[in-house]
């Protein structure tokens, strides 16, 4: 069964008449070549694919894209470009945040979803009491990005980079 | 993944109506599970019924001192609203202890409740699994036990639940809202999931097309607290986990509410534990005989003895620190 969907991506208004089994990740690789964001695990397990879904950082790997028709999305290649990078994108690069890159957009857009949620003051599982608004230490930092992976370990990197990003 | 047909539901008796009259249709909230399952091949819906649309995404408080919670309020929005961080703790932190930000950002509340087994067996195929293919035969009692439950599991399966957001809900005295192709009911949560028994492929007590519209939280006054155990420090499902509400008045034990994850097929709310406790004096020694007590009926699988003094200690440090502490 095909479904007519209309997405808007990076800023660009697509339609695509899609089989309901595809996932939003394969419908952004393989049918409107957008490839920032990764096929990894392809079962939500390790965030490569992660990207903003109405400004909410979301695996796309387990969302059906006949499930979201409408939606309004930004991948890292959307979030800045080579000449304006976004402030999480300038600091992956100050800080080495990477090494084989594959994990990098997921992480980049997870981030930049991530610090959205601590600016409105989510708590973690690391928060102490999730009465209060938490500060966003470098603990914070850890707990809220451990859904994505880099089998790389370029983790102490990221952590600062996000640190930068946050304005720590 | 084998072809399906979508539809986006816009009522909730209609949608009952729709998946209670297809024996192939499944409801669809946040996909976080059953998509994977779809992929896995353990699962193959001939009709998805999207109900994330339908009017039950909000947080309410009710005319009671309670809380409405919507079916289809995402998980990390749960966590964050304000009425349940200040007034169930024990439910932010369950919540906030499960998953990741990307995948509490999809799963909703319904979902996460109906969310399936992560034992290994269950999720691949090629393997006997009577909760997936009745009859076959369960491959975790002579297999990898390390994850299994040690309380009211049988001959037929010794998978457990999952979910952590369910056993805050089961110490909270949580009631499921459920609307069904004739009419609506209340299911109090501790008789939503069901234990294994002959029939472990029916992980709850719904029948095919009823669907969850809220959880009702009644107003509590005691403190709360969930506390994790895994085996690492983040975005892992629990080997144990302790829900707790206690109240202490005067040195004694008022009120208490204990759900246990990790352990069961179902959030096991340790009733024997509670019953052993309430008038009595809150100290260590105390809930610490009082885990035991529960523990007495434990039947732990060959590679999972550990849970029995692991569930002994992480009940009395939860149950110490609400009562010393007095907070969350």
């Amino acid at each position: 069964m095909e479904i007519t969907i209309t997405l808007t991506v990076d800023g660009h208004r697509q339609t695509a008449a899609v089989d309901t089994r595809v996932t939003l990740l394969d419908l952004l690789r393989e049918r409107l070549a957008v490839t920032s964001p990764k096929k990894g695990c392809d079962h939500g397990q390790c965030g490569s694919c992660t990207v903003l879904l109405g400004g909410r950082r979301i695996t796309t790997c387990l969302a059906l894209a006949v499930q979201h028709d409408g939606a309004e999305i930004t991948t890292a290649a959307g979030l800045g470009t080579a000449g304006n990078p976004h402030p999480v994108q300038q600091a992956f690069l100050d800080h080495d945040g990477f090494q084989c890159g594959y994990c990098t957009p997921g992480q980049i857009c997870s981030a930049a979803g991530m610090l959205a949620e601590a600016a409105a003051g989510w708590p973690s599982h690391v928060t102490e009491d999730v009465r209060t608004v938490p500060e966003l230490t470098a603990a914070e930092i850890r707990e809220r990005m451990s859904g994505n992976l880099c089998r790389c370990g370029a983790y102490v990197n990221i952590v600062a980079a996000i640190e930068q990003a946050a304005g720590r | 993944m084998r072809a399906f047909a979508f539809e986006r539901a816009t009522d909730a008796q209609a949608a009952a109506r729709l998946v209670a009259g297809h024996p192939g249709a499944a409801f669809l909230g946040g996909g976080t599970n059953l998509v994977d399952h779809m992929k896995l091949g353990i699962a193959a819906p001939q009709l998805l019924v999207d109900v994330t649309q339908l009017p039950f995404a909000a947080v309410a408080e009710r005319a009671d001192g309670g809380v409405r919670i919507g079916a289809a309020v995402r998980n990390s929005d749960l966590a964050a609203h304000p009425l349940i961080r200040e007034r169930y703790p024990v439910l932010s932190q369950a919540l906030l202890a499960g998953a990741s930000g990307q995948l509490r950002n999809l799963a909703t509340t319904a979902g996460n409740l109906l969310q399936r087994t992560r034992c290994p067996y269950f999720q691949d195929r090629t393997t006997p699994c009577n909760k997936r293919s009745p009859g076959s035969g369960c491959s975790a009692i002579p297999g990898y036990s390390r994850d299994m439950a040690i309380l009211g599991a049988s001959a037929h399966c010794i998978a457990t639940h999952p979910s952590d957001m369910a056993v805050a809900m089961a110490a909270l005295d949580a009631v499921v809202q459920v609307q069904g192709p004739g009419g609506e009911r209340s299911i109090p949560i501790t008789g939503l999931h069901r234990l294994p028994a002959d029939a472990p492929e029916r992980d709850t007590t719904l029948a095919h097309g009823e669907l969850i519209t809220a959880v009702d939280l009644p107003p509590t006054a005691g403190r709360s607290a969930y506390r994790k155990v895994r085996d690492r420090a983040s975005y892992a499902f629990a080997l144990v986990s302790v829900a707790a509400v206690l109240d202490v008045a005067g040195g004694k034990v008022t009120d208490v509410r204990i759900a246990l994850g990790g352990v069961a097929h179902k959030p096991w709310r340790a009733a024997t534990a509670e019953a052993r406790l309430h008038g009595g004096p809150a100290t260590a020694a105390g809930f610490r005989a009082a885990a035991d007590a529960e523990l007495a009926a434990a039947q732990p699988a060959s590679g999972n003895a550990f849970k029995v003094p692991l569930v002994r200690n992480t009940v009395t440090a939860v149950l110490r620190g609400l009562a010393e502490r007095g907070g969350s």
